[in-house]
């Protein structure tokens, strides 16, 4: 297309080889540079300053001076009892929706749709995906009015003469809970739905013939070779879950009585209703060890090859 | 999976980062421009204020050639209004000329530095001396500087349905002498009208200071002798633990919520209840017996949304009563907002030569009677033409007479968390009258740095 086309690689001169990289090096780094900067800028920096502004007791308002006060927002975490609180509840919640409820059913779903016909397939795969799309707001609006208390839940549960319950008020972590895995089984079961078009028919056949039935099939065979995608998955799901906040504060504002108030919410309530920064950041950052814990789950179980 | 893991936690934390370092953006200032901020009702139907400014600020250009003002509204519920807003004030970037400030928070922005003293302005500008004392006094910081200028004030009492009343056989010139007259009142219309909500007090954190003032200290400062500050100690310069009168004041919640006198637990527990008892309970006969602000009729006038110019008939008005009728016999709160400079402000004089422009006698008058305001400049109240305006602007404004002004310092806005949460507890009945309140001294303790005494 140029005059300067790259020469072809088997055209090396003696140039191109390794004595001669040295000097080249910056030049070719060159164009990375404003990307490096852009990430210092404004990845690295925010990052910076986050951590640096958990070990103060900096706040919104009420306050002249910010000063260093150690590891104090920490200590006083673990000595908060709406803290453990929050811990324990987002611990339920990614427990509940995440690892049993999308991705079970996100499994269940995907091997589901490997056998059912054309039709059914689309129209079930276009009523999880649309869930999905839906922004969290939205989704949290529509479960709001699905579990309040003239809700539509409570109307099924009327018309089938079981006696209903203010699911917001009674059972809010899990009407939160149920919410999400509304909102988050369709990225399992597209993951899953890829994994299980990749298993070679034969193996499965091959299997069949052996006499294997379904069951058997399903743990000997077809959960040990989409192994790596169930841990991806299980990630994937876990650190979303573990940041949903729109939804939750739609649906209850993590009331009544902190009932659901997660680690998101706490931290939002601490940095900006109570205005303590410092310690609403030193709570973000006990965020990103729980989530970092996982993910170490989840790294160890991929490492064990099959 | 290595660069995901680590990826995806970094990217959650540079959000909330971002978040937590406010929006940059605003462009310096323009010598020639006031930019005004101010909070915008989250009701649509509500322009009250945005009415109001719109003409001010045309005043305002035409008396001032080649300036102009900007308005900046900020549209959020109260609580995320504060937040935005002191946001806003901490860099010069993005601080605006002039803030509608609550005087809830007031202290607390004085003490961060957000805002200017008005001394100087203030001693030049001869209507500051029309300002009655106790509006002079909201806007002072413990340095004895003032920052803000009130743009009235406001009470608190019972408002009830007269035709709810009639039904259940209660009077319509009702005036309860103690807490328990309150409750008999609303047992009655629960036994005589069982479709309606008898009683509404606003409780619990999704409210915020809502619950705290209009419901709890309306309780709380009518207990002991109904006269000294149950909050705080003025000369000791301390919080007071939670006693008995603030068991007291809980309890009331308590038994509100555990008889079903008030509105359904998670309606209550809503955070759009304001709304509602505003715009649909009160108007639609739904409630009985609301215990609210004198402000409620500007969601009612006309052009305003929920137009209701007849409420004065259907509705009457009752103090809020002592616990046991002790002196004086009735409890109002107090609080109001003020117009005040950020200390970071581009163009503070002119932004004062605005806050004039508002508070011309006449425009003063104008804005008191567009939301429901108590005047406090001495020569509008005693203007004929501003009582005729505003049914019940006689009864709202004798109970200033006797009202309470909050202890407002920078630790204020915490200990008023701590009561919701209190109220919260009692309300959905997690926790005991008692446990809530020893959660709330240690909760006093700790916002307060352990400046508190037990009564």
């Amino acid at each position: 297309m140029t005059a300067t086309a790259p020469r072809p690689r088997l055209a090396k001169t003696p140039e191109d080889t390794h004595p001669a990289r040295g000097p080249r090096l910056p030049v070719r780094l060159l164009p990375l540079t404003p990307a490096v900067v852009l990430l210092l800028l404004f990845l690295a920096g925010p990052i910076a300053y986050c951590v640096y502004i958990a070990f103060t007791d900096l706040q919104l308002t009420g306050q002249a001076r910010a000063s260093f006060v150690g590891f104090d927002n920490f200590t006083r975490a673990f000595g908060d009892e709406a803290f453990l609180n929050a811990v324990w509840l987002t611990l339920v919640f990614t427990v509940v929706s995440s690892l049993i409820g999308q991705n079970t059913l996100g499994l269940a779903l995907a091997a589901l749709m490997q056998r059912a016909s054309k039709p059914v397939r689309t129209l079930t795969g276009g009523i999880v995906v649309t869930a999905w799309v839906l922004p969290e707001v939205v989704a949290g609006f529509l479960l709001y009015a699905f579990f309040r208390r003239e809700g539509t839940l409570n109307a099924i549960l009327d018309w089938l003469h079981l006696p209903s319950q203010n699911w917001l008020f009674t059972l809010p972590i899990l009407a939160v809970s149920f919410a999400n895995v509304w909102r988050g089984t369709a990225f399992s079961m597209l993951v899953y739905s890829a994994a299980l078009n990749e298993i070679p028919q034969e193996i499965t056949e091959a299997a069949e013939v052996d006499g294997a039935g379904g069951w058997r099939r399903m743990w000997h065979i077809t959960l040990p070779m989409i192994r790596r995608s169930i841990g991806t998955n299980l990630m994937l799901n876990t650190l979303q879950t573990l940041s949903v906040f729109g939804l939750i504060w739609v649906m209850t504002r993590g009331g009544p009585g902190g009932r659901s108030q997660t680690l998101p919410l706490f931290m939002y309530e601490q940095a900006f209703q109570n205005s303590l920064i410092g310690y609403g950041t030193a709570v973000a950052l006990l965020l990103l060890l729980v989530g970092s814990l996982f993910s170490l789950v989840y790294l160890r179980l991929l490492r064990t090859e099959v | 999976m290595r660069p995901t893991a680590a990826l995806t936690p970094l990217v959650a934390l540079v959000l909330a980062s971002t978040a937590l370092t406010a929006c940059g953006g605003g462009s310096g200032s323009d010598p020639d421009t006031v930019k005004v901020s101010f909070k915008q009702s989250t009701d649509n139907s509500v322009k009250v204020m945005d009415t109001y400014l719109a003409d001010i600020r045309q005043q305002f250009e035409k008396a001032h050639p080649g300036k102009k003002v900007e308005l900046v509204p900020i549209k959020a519920p109260d609580s995320e209004y504060y937040t935005k807003l002191q946001q806003m004030l901490r860099s010069p970037k993005t601080a605006p000329d002039l803030v509608y400030e609550d005087t809830f928070l007031i202290n607390s922005d004085i003490t961060s530095g957000y805002l200017k003293p008005l001394d100087p302005y203030l001693a030049k500008w001869p209507d500051w001396d029309r300002f009655i004392d106790t509006a002079k006094a909201a806007a002072k910081g413990e340095d004895g500087k003032t920052y803000g200028v009130p743009d009235g004030t406001d009470t608190r009492g019972l408002w009830f349905n007269k035709d709810i009343f009639a039904k259940a056989g209660l009077p319509a010139d009702w005036q309860p002498r103690t807490w328990d007259d309150v409750l008999t009142a609303a047992r009655t219309i629960k036994k005589k009208v069982p479709d309606v909500i008898p009683l509404n007090v606003y409780t619990g954190k999704p409210v915020g200071e809502a619950a705290t003032m209009q419901t709890f200290e309306m309780l709380l400062y009518g207990t002991n002798d109904g006269r000294t500050d149950p909050l705080y100690d003025k000369n000791a310069k301390k919080w007071i633990a939670g006693g008995q009168g603030f068991e007291d004041a809980l309890a009331f919640v308590e038994t509100v919520y555990e008889e079903k006198l008030g509105p359904d637990v998670s309606d209550a527990l809503d955070p759009n209840v304001m709304t509602r008892v505003r715009g649909e309970w009160l108007p639609q006969g739904k409630l009985a017996i609301a215990l609210d602000g004198s402000w409620l009729p500007q969601d009612w006038l006309p052009g305003s949304g929920h137009e209701w110019p007849e409420w004065s008939k259907t509705l009457g008005l009752a103090a809020m009563p002592t616990q046991n009728g002790q002196a004086p016999g009735k409890v109002s709160m107090s609080g109001g907002w003020t117009w005040s400079i950020p200390a970071k402000a581009g163009n503070p004089d002119l932004a004062f030569e605005f806050i004039k422009t508002m508070q011309t006698r006449a425009n003063a008058q104008k804005w008191y009677v567009a939301n429901s305001g108590i005047a406090v400049r001495e020569d509008v109240a005693e203007d004929p033409a501003y009582v005729d305006a505003q049914p019940g602007i006689n009864f709202f404004t004798d109970l200033v007479a006797t009202t309470h002004y909050r202890p407002a310092y920078p630790a204020y806005p915490k200990v008023s968390t701590a009561v919701q949460e209190a109220m919260e507890g009692v309300t959905t009945g997690d926790t005991s009258v008692e446990e809530a309140t020893s959660a709330y001294t240690d909760a006093l303790k700790d916002a307060t740095d352990d400046q508190v005494v037990e009564r």
